[in-house]
């Protein structure tokens, strides 16, 4: 019988292949301009960015199911809109926090139970999902509504000291615990490695016994508890709730998630690759705004070839396999 | 005699169309190997997944250790210690081995999985069947027959009471049914109850204690083995005898060939087989035979242009062919009917008819429509020819039974009316009714002038259809023999010979 060797690197090489754009565009700005290559430009990746790494944390489980999650966007908003109004009656902010969170995560389960239960499309889902959550801001209020509380506004602008002087927020660190705890789950638990099976091959997960269902929903309940998670962040970041934030930002977490090198057909990804996925976009977003002259409208030209690229690349490699 | 461990009681289970079953009666005692037989769409797969849970019964209960039970899924079945390979392989090719064999029971250290146990605990049950591979290796990587081997290492990696085969041997070669057998042995002795379904009469007859007969979605009969012979056992699964394989014996134009169509010199690829050279002529059946990983379906793959050959050069018709990939084949006229039929073969989500259809379009190129009419008469001829049942063209194609689908991948390719046909492993799944059916539509293809590449694990069929058998060890070509009265055992000594022997032509 012939003794086979495994080819594992080809699995990492779309993760790898991230990393080192993310070096290269970083090299390319560092060369270019005074000051870029700083660690607090690294920092500020993430400051700026700690929502949509959460954001795409969650996406990352969905996508690795098979599964799509268009609602985040609009969950984002409606929990930045949830905490500011909850916060301008007057709940206290340990109070907000998991009100905001159990909301994210209800909607999820409903989404989730609804694709799973009746076997509709995941897209048409949360489409749904999407245009409800997006109502539902204008329901609370049409304005703007600024956060006054005391403890949200020391937390966003409270920093922590790294060494070599480089500061961050505390959204960092929050962003940097959820990426943690998603590796672990997906790759030290039952759960998680029933996520990798689902998205392999959804009929053969169930045929070997595996609680799939329960993953079908679960996986959706993730993406909605990080989509209010993320909200929480980005309503620090932004210090108000409002209906029309983070519109599109859906699309933004899946192509992170897509150029960290997951296949939407599921079972293949990293949430290490979806957060090189995010820090690829953000330099480019930096990269663009340091040259001061480009309209941001390239951001989204740049970010538009490389996941093409990206699509390509996969290709290359499954057909190699 | 002892209480069964399943006792299933009047069974039915309906599809939209279709009666799968009914009222099937089936008894499963503990210490036996029971063998479920019958032709493709009898009802074998169903009754299974009946069983497990996959399938919910419109009537009749199924009793498991003499208390009803109604599994909500497999799950639930594989909770209450039955563990099941079902037909079709259902494991997960994104994953690693290691993973495939222990997903959902994967030993934990602190509530995480612990990686290096795991990898262990599988490498250990890969040994106790037999298989070398390395457990951290992907699935994917690996073979129709390596991937049965795993489904087969975790069915048995459980404590089951009932331990069932869906066709288990249908890619495998004698030794690792053999391997298979004495588990399987161990196990019975043990106590445990085996559901063994196979179309190799031989298997069942060498494992088997009982058997129990479906017909139709009907249960013809339960005998004991002894009780029941084989012309006794293909009569109550056909419900007719069985006379084309005696017609193929005497193939008066064996031997007899024409202008060669294709002619690969010193074609090769480096790890998957090493140059050879080889002439397939028009009107001609050419067997390849080897062992499992001698480089079968490797070489299959370079004339189809499926890999890229890195030696060597393909004439088509003595004029060279640039092999960019299939499409290059196919336009050539050569198709590939591949043996992964889930990944390459078929579009589970069509029905029967468009699945036909959308071969012939592809080789008539997309400007050219296939009128209606020619296309219902060509769709009407392929299923009759080939008897596939249903022969219902909108039925969907996943669900077909598992022979079925395979006589479909085929009829897909002949629609296309290709000068060179590669069939990897066309019978796999398929019964013995079946099987004299397409051995003896092969061999009037080739007297029609179609030239035939036949490759299966099963070496009387390679011998019995083909003009020529190839002989294939250690992914290289060691022999070609020809002649009349070619015989298996010829074959079997070149499989078998000590490596590093230099190639020989041999005619007998
Ligand atoms: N999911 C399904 N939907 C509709 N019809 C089905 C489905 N599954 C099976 N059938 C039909 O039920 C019948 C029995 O199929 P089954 O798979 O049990 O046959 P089998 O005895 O296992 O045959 P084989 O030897 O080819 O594997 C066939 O006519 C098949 O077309
Ligand atoms: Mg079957």
């Amino acid at each position: 019988m012939t003794a086979l060797t495994a080819r594992a690197p080809s699995r990492f090489l779309p993760v790898i292949a991230t990393f080192v754009v993310f070096v290269a565009t970083f090299g390319v700005g560092s060369l270019r301009y005074e000051g870029f290559a700083t660690g607090q430009v690294v920092a500020n990746l993430f400051i700026d960015n700690a929502f949509l790494i959460v954001l795409a944390v969650g996406m990352t489980f969905v996508i690795l199911t098979g599964g799509i999650d268009l609602s985040v966007g609009s969950v984002v908003a409606l929990s930045t809109m949830i905490a500011a109004a909850a916060l301008r009656a007057g709940w206290p902010a340990w109070l907000v926090v998991p009100a905001v969170l159990a909301t994210g995560s209800a909607l999820g389960l409903l989404m989730g139970v609804v694709i799973h239960r009746f076997q509709v499309q995941p897209f048409i889902v949360t489409l749904a999902g999407m245009f409800l959550a997006r109502g539902l801001c204008f329901v609370i209020s049409v304005e703007s509504v600024s956060i006054k509380d005391p403890t949200f506004r020391a937390l966003a602008t409270g920093t922590l000291e790294l060494p070599g002087g480089v500061t961050i927020t505390h959204t960092v660190v929050i962003a940097l615990v959820a990426v943690a705890v998603a590796a672990y789950v997906l790759h030290l638990t039952r759960f998680g490695r029933t996520v990798y099976a689902v998205g392999g091959s959804e009929s053969s997960a169930r045929l070997m016994g595996l609680r799939t269902g329960r993953v079908k929903v679960g996986v959706y309940v993730i993406s909605g508890f990080c989509s209010a998670l993320a909200g929480l962040l980005f309503s620090l970041y932004m210090l108000s709730g409002y209906g029309l934030h983070a519109v599109g930002m859906e699309l933004d977490a899946i192509a992170a998630v897509v150029v960290g090198g997951s296949l939407l057909s599921g079972g293949v990804g990293f949430v290490v690759g979806s957060v090189a996925g995010v820090l690829v976009l953000g330099t480019i977003q930096t990269l663009i705004s340091f040259q001061g002259t480009l309209s941001s409208w390239w951001t989204k030209i740049v970010i538009g070839v490389l996941l093409l690229a990206f699509i390509v690349l996969q290709r290359l490699i499954v057909r190699r396999s | 005699m002892t209480e069964p461990v399943v006792d299933i009681r009047g069974i039915s289970v309906e599809f939209p169309g279709v009666k799968a079953l009914q009222e099937v009666d089936f008894r499963l005692f503990p210490g036996e190997v029971h063998a479920l037989m019958g032709e493709n769409g009898a009802g074998k797969s169903t009754l299974i997944k009946a069983l497990t849970g996959v399938h919910r019964p419109v009537a009749g209960e199924v009793l498991l250790g003499g208390e009803r039970v109604a599994f909500a899924g497999p799950a639930q079945a594989q909770d209450a210690g039955i563990s099941t390979v079902y037909q079709e392989v259902a494991l997960c090719a994104n994953l690693t081995v290691a993973e495939n064999i222990l997903l959902g029971r994967e030993p934990r250290r602190f509530g995480a999985i612990n990686g290096r146990a795991m990898r262990a605990r599988a490498a250990e049950l890969l040994a106790r069947i037999g298989l070398r591979v390395d457990p951290r290796s992907t699935l994917a990587s690996h073979p129709i027959a390596i991937r049965q081997l795993v489904a087969i290492a975790r069915a048995v990696a459980i404590d089951a009471r009932v331990l069932v085969l869906d066709e288990p041997t249908s890619s495998l070669d004698a030794d690792e049914v053999a391997e298979l057998f004495r588990i399987v042995r161990v196990l019975r002795d043990e106590g445990v109850a085996v559901l063994f379904v196979s179309h190799f009469l031989d298997q069942v007859y060498e494992i088997a204690d009982r058997m129990t007969v479906l017909r139709n979605g009907r249960v013809v009969g339960e005998w004991t083995t002894a009780e029941l012979g084989r012309l006794e056992l293909v009569q109550a699964m056909l419900g007719r005898e069985l006379g084309v394989l005696d017609e193929l014996e005497h193939r008066p134009d064996k031997g007899r060939a024409g202008e060669p169509l294709l002619v690969a010199e010193q074609l090769g690829r480096k790890g998957a087989i090493a140059p050879f050279d080889l002439t397939i002529r028009r009107g001609e059946v050419v067997g390849l035979a080897g062992l499992l990983g001698s480089g079968r379906t490797e070489l299959a793959r370079l004339l189809y242009g499926a890999d890229k050959a890195d030696t060597g050069r393909v004439l088509v018709d003595g004029e060279p062919l640039k092999l960019r990939g299939p499409r290059a084949a196919i336009e050539a006229g050569i198709a590939f009917s591949s043996e992964d039929r889930k990944g390459e073969g078929l579009v589970a989500d069509l029905s029967v008819r468009d699945n036909l259809i959308l071969a012939m379009q592809a080789a008539r190129g997309w400007a050219r429509p296939v009128p209606r009419k020619q296309a219902d008469e060509l769709v009407a001829k392929y299923l009759k020819m080939l008897d596939i049942r249903p022969a219902d063209p909108d039925a969907l194609a996943g669900n077909l039974s598992g022979g079925n689908q395979q006589k479909l991948l085929l009829a897909r390719w002949l629609v296309t009316r290709p000068r060179l046909l590669v069939l990897d492993e066309p019978t796999r799944g398929i019964d013995v009714g079946a099987k004299a059916q397409i051995q003896k539509l092969v061999a009037e293809l080739a007297a029609d002038g179609m030239a035939v590449l036949f490759i299966s694990a099963e070496l009387e069929e390679v011998v019995r259809v083909s003009d020529r058998v190839v002989v294939l060890r250690d992914r290289r070509v060691v022999a070609e023999l020809s002649g009349v009265d070619l015989g298996v055992d010829d074959v079997v000594e070149l499989i078998a010979a000590t490596p590093g022997a230099e190639p020989e032509k041999v005619a007998s």
